[in-house]
């Protein structure tokens, strides 16, 4: 049943661009391409908030500094995404082990605190960038350069592309759940003193699980910038945290598919309410508070109710 | 020193300190290897302060800790662990949400090999089951195995508390009041558990139930007010009329 409806899934995301366009639906093969970069940003938050149980509230500033590093090396020359990309992703790591070495070395509110001061920092270092823009930010002349003939200025290949990379990401935190890592750090997240009175070094292991977060987070800004064509330091500031938060809280704190329903709910939510109403973020967050209080699993969780019930 | 120490674990002068609070007041103590070593005292006489020193979960202000002639004063807590000093706590601490048999596997992991692994399914490492199976089996939860940790009865949670210990394969284990609320039948259950560990791995215990330790120990140590009055013997500290006085005899008397 499962594996059917997974199937299903895959199949209409498949096909979406191919029937868009002769409906002349091409809008929305970008606004797809968004949600889906959205749901890449927010799992690797879940990673570290839902897996992990770490509250981290710097989650745009990793996002960010994936999307500089793309739109630097684009603006140096260097178009290729087989060395934007992977470049994109080792500077959001190595900043987010960095970050993560000294916030882990606090809990709960200061660590929710902590996380936040140092991604306000980043946020100010970008502004204060003043060969890459500073607080206008950085037009991308072009999107990434991936070979093969394909072309990403092209919206359904860009598409795929990010189809691509989304799967893959999820079904790697499919398995690294499943693995010895991934045991760890749900078994941290339940009872971290015990962790430690058996024998596991466990500060080592929520880093790690910071660090590859961040890694993640790198990606999807690295697409991100290439969606937009732009990058700037809005894409680091707080709010743009919070809504990484608010998405894997609707989906689903720690559930696989949590950052990628939550995304498609945040966004779609945001478009539908903002035809009607400035005032669009009243609507979301009384469904947020919804959520919270009749479905604390969020909507992973009720869908998985759905299906045993 | 080359040589094997006799004891397992010798304690030296340990001080530690809360604000005001002397809870720790010049500690020095001797577990020798093979043997358990059962200390007791009055509520608030600073013993699970002291297996939190011991074990590398609080650090001393002053004083040493040397496991099987090795300083591990500064040792971190899960390095100890790893070379065989592991305890249990008087507040059940276990993975609730999992279940027994998970719960059994995670010490067992954490003891064979790196867990840097994120490919590889956990469940296909049979020899890690198989482990952890035994050790249930050890500690008499065999075929509870699929069930909820949280929802086991008092005792058997009691039983997984001391077996994730058991589990890390310790030379020394630190039980704190492993038969903290058990009823006289899991405290039976309790007692032949430990004294089926008798002389293949050291004991400190802690305990209330005075009938278990001067069933169990080899020796017995009395602290109090965060000092040790007296060590030695269970008949010699029975006859003490320092340890009656401050601790024995209310009980007997009770």
């Amino acid at each position: 049943m499962r594996r059917w409806t997974l199937l299903a899934v895959l199949a209409l995301a498949v096909a979406f661009p191919l029937v868009a366009r002769p409906l002349g639906w091409e809008f929305y093969v970008g606004f797809a391409s968004r949600i889906m970069i959205y749901a890449l940003a927010a799992s690797s938050l879940n990673l570290i908030l839902g897996y992990g149980g770490m509250l981290s509230f710097g989650h745009a500033a990793f996002v960010g500094a994936g999307a500089y590093v793309v739109g630097i090396l684009m603006a140096e020359g260097v178009a290729s995404a087989w060395v934007s990309w992977p470049l994109a992703v080792a500077a959001a790591g190595a900043l987010a082990a960095a970050v993560g070495a000294v916030s882990l070395r606090t809990r709960g509110v200061y660590f929710i605190m902590i996380t936040l001061a140092f991604a306000q920092m980043i946020y100010y270092i970008a502004v204060g960038m003043k060969a890459y823009g500073g607080e206008e930010g950085l037009n991308l002349p072009a999107r990434s350069s991936v070979g093969f003939g394909l072309d990403l200025k092209d919206d359904a290949t860009f598409y795929y592309v990010v189809l691509g990379v989304l799967i893959a990401a999820l079904y790697a935190m499919h398995r690294l759940a499943r693995a010895r890592f991934g045991r760890v750090i749900e078994a941290i997240r339940e009872n971290e003193t015990r962790m430690e009175a058996i024998g596991f070094a466990t500060h080592r292991y929520k880093l790690v699980c910071f660090a590859l977060g961040g890694a993640v987070a790198g990606l999807s800004g690295a697409l991100l910038a290439n969606q937009n064509s732009y990058v700037n330091p809005n894409l680091l500031y707080w709010t743009q945290s919070g809504s990484l938060m608010i998405m894997v809280i609707l989906g689903g704190v720690g559930a696989l598919y949590g950052g990628l329903l939550g995304a498609i709910a945040l966004l779609v939510l945001e478009e539908v309410f903002s035809v009607y109403t400035i005032h669009w973020q009243l609507g979301v967050g009384a469904i947020l508070l919804a959520i919270v209080l009749y479905a604390p699993q969020g909507l992973a969780g009720l869908l998985a109710r759905r299906r045993d019930g | 020193m080359a040589e094997t120490p006799a004891a397992i674990l010798r304690v030296e002068d340990l001080h530690k300190r809360f604000g005001g609070v002397v809870a720790t007041d010049g500690v020095s103590l001797a577990v020798a290897r093979g043997e358990v070593h059962a200390l007791i005292g009055p509520n608030g006489a600073g013993k699970t302060t002291l297996v939190h020193q011991l074990s590398g979960a609080l650090r001393p202000d002053r004083g040493r800790v040397a496991f099987d002639g090795t300083d591990v004063t500064a040792m971190a807590f899960h390095d100890r662990v790893r070379i065989g000093l592991a305890r249990s706590y008087q507040i059940t601490s276990i993975f609730r949400k999992f279940s027994v048999l998970e719960n059994m596997v995670l010490p067992v992991q954490a003891r064979s090999g790196s867990s840097l692994s994120f490919w590889r399914p956990r469940a296909a490492e049979a020899a890690l089951f198989d482990e952890a199976r035994r050790v249930l089996a050890a500690v008499g939860l065999a075929g509870r195995e699929g069930v909820a940790a949280g929802t086991l009865a008092h005792g058997e949670q009691r039983q997984l508390e001391v077996g994730l210990a058991l589990a890390t394969n310790p030379r020394l284990l630190l039980l704190d009041e492993p038969m903290a609320g058990m009823g006289p039948e899991d405290s039976e259950r309790m007692i032949g558990l430990v004294a089926g560990l008798k002389g293949s791995i050291s004991v400190l215990l802690v305990e209330h139930d005075m009938d278990a330790v001067f069933r169990l120990a080899d020796r017995i140590s009395v602290l109090v007010s965060g000092r040790v009055i007296a060590s030695g013997p269970p008949a010699a500290i029975r006859a003490n009329e320092e340890v009656k006085r401050a601790y024995l005899g209310e009980e007997v008397a009770a």
